[in-house]
């Protein structure tokens, strides 16, 4: 049996998705800057999109750029608030410990540029309260950029309330939602929200397209110099088929949001329970605020590549918060930053579900995980020094 | 290119020699959890020669594979053979380590001298020291395989 279980890493186009594409690659191909009619027919497109996509987030159609994904468009929202604030005399940003590199490396470019960057705690459940936030802010802070949801743990935070507080005090609020679009019901205005990075193969769309939703008025600035697309905020050649399929996958995610919510979700909780039953197990995040596709726990006495190796063995497709995974000497910086220690932080699996997994599937990850397990713990020197005594069990 | 030859994805997949002895006469472990790879090495050694040998690893593909093939590279050969073997010889005997997994190797080569270290010092055999390099943390195999 294959299992993909990774969907949080990437999913497959949708039929619908790729239907949307196809005509722009072949059939009508012009360029949508062009002024006869069939780079009009592009042009269209793009428009289309751009409605669909606005009205999935509840804004307007002028205030979605089209972007390469969801890294550009963390990089562009953080820039753009930076410039906007070192304009007034205000460069601190506040943002959380365990947000996705996109965000972390662009605030850590910032800080040598001579930014203050506060980086919240996350609690041991893995969500930031707005209480936090409004602690944090200080009159000099331009911008608070918090993800929707954990891409690691799938943990959701208070989005709207943190959204109030940054509203109240008068601060750019940018949320990574890469995560979250398509999965999670978003609403812009109701959510307090200034800006929104998503990205379409998180939602079975294509690779290499994405969004970045700036409210009217919101500071916006380009990365990219060139030619006056995207309003002169975006340059280069629109990806025309891939910025349709985007918005197709986007509104079928949409219209089916609830009941794939759910028929996940139920997924996701047998899968939980059923893996728990391990011994010395923990679910890293909190058990209810979380995504509906998302599994992740750690496994202690056993390091996350090779559990990684023998499932995708067994047909399995997973990822893990291992150091060995990252080619770095540390494990994921989303388990460190929930408290886990090192030791345990290696041993961690994530499992990311979609609507097209099956509770086959989950029947079939509940046989070979707790059996991989089982087998690299009876080779590992560390789960025979737990196992006697010699060292203390941490889960 | 795969992440691993298919001589790493054997040793990994069927790994050689693993477990422990009982009554061993030499136990060497390097490495720490918190860097994600702990070896241990259980040496039999009659006469000299290392007559059995079965370890415990802790740690990713290339790491339990690096021990499998260290133990059949060091299984009946003598002491002097097996404190021979360098991190060098396992990569080559594996077809090869992506960069970052070097440090796995030498791990394998101090898990062996770590055994043969031990066996001195339970039946006080004199050596030489400034041939078992302590194994500090794993910053210092990175920098090693520089």
């Amino acid at each position: 049996m294959f299992v993909y279980a990774d969907n949080a890493a990437t999913t497959r186009m949708s039929r619908v998705a790729v239907e949307a594409m196809l005509p722009y690659l072949d059939t009508y191909y012009g360029n949508a800057s062009s002024l006869y009619a069939f780079g009009q027919k592009s042009q269209e497109a793009l428009q289309r999109a751009r409605e669909t996509v606005a009205a999935c987030l509840g804004a307007e159609p002028r205030e979605i750029i089209f972007t390469s994904g969801g890294s550009e468009s963390d990089n562009q929202a953080i820039r753009s608030a930076a410039a906007q604030g070192a304009r007034k005399g205000k460069r601190h940003i506040i943002s959380t410990a365990f947000e996705h590199h996109a965000v972390l490396h662009t605030l850590r470019k910032l800080k040598k540029e001579g930014y203050d960057i506060t980086l919240l705690d996350v609690h041991e459940n893995g969500i930031v309260t707005p209480e936090q936030v409004a602690e944090a802010i200080r009159e000099d802070t331009c911008l608070v950029t918090i993800m929707f949801a954990n891409n690691e743990i799938g943990t959701i935070q208070p989005i709207r309330e943190i959204g109030r507080v940054c509203r109240e005090r008068g601060v750019v609020f940018h949320t990574d939602a890469v995560q979250a679009v398509g999965h999670l019901p978003i609403d812009v205005k109701a959510d307090n929200i200034d800006m929104i990075s998503l990205s379409a193969h998180k939602f079975h769309g294509p690779k290499g397209v994405g969004a970045l939703y700036v409210r009217r008025g919101a500071p916006l600035e380009n990365l990219i110099e060139g030619g006056g697309q995207e309003r002169g905020k975006r340059a280069g050649t629109e990806n025309v088929g891939g910025i349709a399929a985007m918005a197709a996958a986007m509104k079928e995610a949409c219209d089916h949001m609830e009941e794939n919510g759910k028929a996940v979700s139920a997924l996701r909780d047998r899968l939980i329970d059923g893996l728990l039953e391990i011994p010395h197990a923990a679910l890293n995040g909190d058990r209810t605020r979380r995504l509906p596709g998302n599994v992740n726990l750690c496994f202690e006495g056993i390091e996350g590549e090779s559990l990684l190796l023998l499932l995708d063995d067994a047909g399995i497709c997973a990822s893990s918060g291992s150091a060995c995974t990252s080619g770095s000497l540390d494990p994921s910086h989303v388990l460190l930053a929930i408290g886990r220690p090192h030791e345990v932080a290696h041993g961690s699996l994530r499992l990311s579900l979609c609507e097209e997994n099956t509770p086959e599937e989950v029947d079939h990850m509940l046989a070979e995980i707790p059996r991989v397990v089982a087998y690299l713990r009876n080779m590992s020197p560390v789960w025979k020094d737990l196992e006697s005594g010699k060292k203390a069990f941490m889960l | 290119m795969a992440l691993y030859s298919e001589k790493v994805f054997d040793h990994f997949k069927n790994p050689r020699n693993v477990g422990s002895i009982e009554d061993a006469d030499g136990v060497g472990e390097v490495g720490n959890a918190r860097c994600g790879d702990i070896m241990k090495m259980y040496l039999k050694i009659e006469n000299d020669v290392i007559v059995d040998v079965k370890f415990e690893t802790f740690g990713c593909g290339s790491a339990i594979a690096s021990s499998s093939m260290a133990t059949e590279m060091i299984k009946g050969k003598t002491i002097e053979e097996a404190l021979a073997v360098t991190n060098k010889q396992v990569v080559e005997a594996l077809d090869g380590l992506p960069a970052h997994k070097l440090h796995c190797s030498v791990l394998a080569e101090e898990s062996i001298k770590a055994a043969v270290q031990d066996y001195y010092e339970r039946n006080h055999i004199p050596y030489d020291k400034s041939r078992f390099p302590a194994c500090e943390d794993c910053e210092s195999c990175e920098v090693r395989m520089v």
